[in-house]
């Protein structure tokens, strides 16, 4: 056995020595440089804001840098959401996450064996976009997202991890807990600043293409007539899942992501009247849930992801309720229709 | 929109093209081995109202599919506007209302934003201008549908979502609606002011190509009808089709179905 792991480490190493040498992690650091000092400066007002406040919470380093995680995941986790729920694709993210796993067991393999140095974040990206661009694929020569696909890509994703990472438990020295549940005492500064960039992307992706994809989610066919390459926009939301999925994984844990692209979404759609408005509202309700969350997980002293799942379940359940009773009081004034104007153009022949 | 109305297929409006909205000439196509749709030939000219009518299964989507662009034919050749119609670009020229059921039912969005979408394809990735919100307005006016305009469409009838698609196309300033069985699932009373709209839309030099099940709004309301059922058994006048034998042959049986309403 580890003669083969031996073979198998020469092989990639020998392939891969000038990107080893691009990822190795002085390198990347390097890059990431000015979001350390964005870091640096971000620390500094949130410590300031913990002596103003007397917040305890407020008051570790560590929690800065979670603290902008979770705003950060608060703003893309919906924002993306959005354009997956409707359009039935809820499950994705949790197929993507499971991905993201197997590429966080393959970045800790690969630095075990060949001593790749680099952070199991960074082969998650890769790996989830992978399989993103996959699902993708299969659904366009299939013509239909299907479950059953969906479970597959999920549950291959979680075997490779945990055979990967049971293979390597001898040079293992890092929990997957972390992986697994998130947690928010390991945020480093460099998966921050990985963080910050994925952000960064996502949201000028959205920016720009934000008539392409409601247009697609709305109405695929309508879209595809008007001239929008459908199939391009559907590979530009999946990557970007895949994006959202492994920068929320630092704090939800594989198994708890999800959650954040569909929960405040959900109820989001029910108070909302516009879908511009909707946006706003999953934003502000992520928000509010992840805040919340994380206050609450620091002082009882329980896992962050599941304790901000919670809270936003509980925002979704407030905000049916809200929804039902919006319904109800504005049922009572509807408009007449109005007469069609065009008839009145019409000519006499 | 011009005024003018065209009374036959020959007297064409003037379009940048001159020659046919749409057209298939000797297409075949089929998902398998087996065809689908065999040896269509058809031809739309600017102005028409034509009705593709044919039983479940006859192909009439897939005829719809094959002129948008969204099948290529197996052999034969598809054409929109004079290009072939898989590599048409010019999508702001087609409007497109599908079936109620197939647009995204829970989603939350409003009756402008619907309409908006129709100058997605005019603006890009930009930002819709000043004149593009009053030209959303007024074909929100022209369908109706002004006080609705900040209505969730979940919250709307049937017959006023289809109507808020409709302006979508006339927002985006089409040259041809193609309309996809869409009156399913709405009720009657909605279903004739639909085809009054349709009509008084055509009436002001709109294309039309409807594809529909109900017999009675196409004899009613087209003027031209092409009876389909995997081949084409009837292309031309509504009342000629009424008297002609086409439809007993298509759908098998001289049935009742004119009076029928499913």
């Amino acid at each position: 056995m580890s003669a083969a792991f031996a073979v198998l480490a020469g092989l990639v190493n020998a392939g891969v020595e000038p990107l080893v040498f691009a990822l190795q992690t002085g390198a990347l650091d390097a890059l990431l440089s000015p979001l350390f000092w964005f870091l640096d400066l971000w620390s500094g007002f949130v410590g300031w804001l913990g002596k103003i406040t007397g917040l305890a919470v407020l008051q570790y380093g560590f929690m800065h840098r979670a603290i902008l995680v979770a705003l950060c995941i608060g703003v893309m986790a919906p924002l993306i959401g959005t354009f997956l729920v409707h359009r039935q694709l809820a499950l994705i993210g949790d197929a993507l996450a499971h991905t993201a796993f197997a590429g966080v067991a393959i970045g800790l393999f690969l630095n075990a064996v060949i001593d790749l140095g680099v952070t199991p974040y960074l082969t998650a990206v890769v790996v989830a976009m992978l399989s993103a661009l996959l699902i993708e694929l299969i659904s366009e020569t299939t013509d239909a997202y299907n479950d059953v696909s969906m479970a597959i890509v999920l549950s291959t994703g979680f075997a490779l991890g945990t055979t990967l990472i049971s293979l390597n438990a001898g040079g293992l020295t890092v929990s997957v807990n972390q992986y697994l549940f998130g947690n928010l005492s390991t945020v480093t500064s460099q998966s921050a600043a990985i963080l910050l960039v994925l952000f960064v992307v996502i949201v000028a992706v959205v920016a720009v293409t934000r008539n392409q994809l409601l247009y697609v989610t709305f109405d695929e066919t309508a879209a595809e007539v008007s001239g929008l390459s459908v199939s391009w926009y559907n590979r530009i939301t999946v990557m970007l899942t895949a994006m959202v999925v492994v920068g929320a994984m630092q704090i939800m844990g594989v198994i708890l992501v999800a959650a954040m692209l569909v929960v405040p979404v959900a109820g989001a759609a029910q108070v909302s009247r516009s879908f511009t408005e909707s946006l706003f509202v999953s934003v502000i309700l992520a928000e509010l849930a992840v805040l919340l969350g994380i206050g609450i997980s620091f002082y009882v002293g329980a896992t962050a992801g599941g304790v901000v799942v919670l809270v936003a379940v509980a925002i979704y359940a407030s905000a049916v309720v809200v929804g039902k009773l919006q319904t109800a009081l504005s049922e009572e004034v509807t408009p007449e229709v109005g007469s069609i104007d065009a008839e009145r153009e019409t000519t006499s022949d | 929109m011009s005024t003018e109305q065209p009374q036959t297929t020959e007297s064409v409006e003037e379009t940048p093209d001159g020659g046919p909205v749409a057209e298939l000439h000797g297409v075949d196509f089929g998902y398998t081995a087996t065809p689908v749709v065999e040896d269509i030939d058809l031809r739309i000219d600017p102005g028409e109202y034509v009705a593709v009518v044919g039983p479940n299964g006859s192909g009439k989507s897939t005829v719809m599919q094959l002129l948008l662009g969204l099948l290529e034919p197996d052999t034969g050749t598809a054409r929109l506007f004079g290009d072939p119609s898989h590599r048409f670009d010019d999508g702001e020229r087609l409007g497109y209302v599908a079936q109620q059921a197939s647009a995204s039912k829970e989603m939350p969005i409003t009756v402008r934003e619907v309409v908006k979408m129709g100058r997605y394809p005019h603006v890009g990735f930009g930002f819709l201008s000043a004149e593009d919100r009053q030209i959303v307005d007024d074909a929100i006016g022209t369908v109706g549908m002004t006080a609705f305009a900040n209505r969730r469409i979940t919250q709307l009838s049937g017959g006023q979502r289809q109507r808020a698609f409709i302006a979508r196309a006339l927002a985006g300033e089409a040259d041809l609606l193609v309309l996809d069985e869409p009156t399913v699932g709405v009720d009657a009373e909605s279903v004739e002011a639909f085809y009054e709209l349709l009509e008084s839309l055509n009436d002001d030099g709109m294309t039309i190509l409807l594809i529909e099940h109900d017999l009675r709004a196409v004899t009613e309301h087209a003027e031209r009808v092409v009876c389909l059922n995997g081949e084409i058994y009837f292309d031309g006048p509504t009342d000629e089709f009424v008297d002609s034998d086409a439809l007993a042959r298509a759908f098998g049986t001289a049935a009742n179905l004119m009076g029928d309403r499913s």
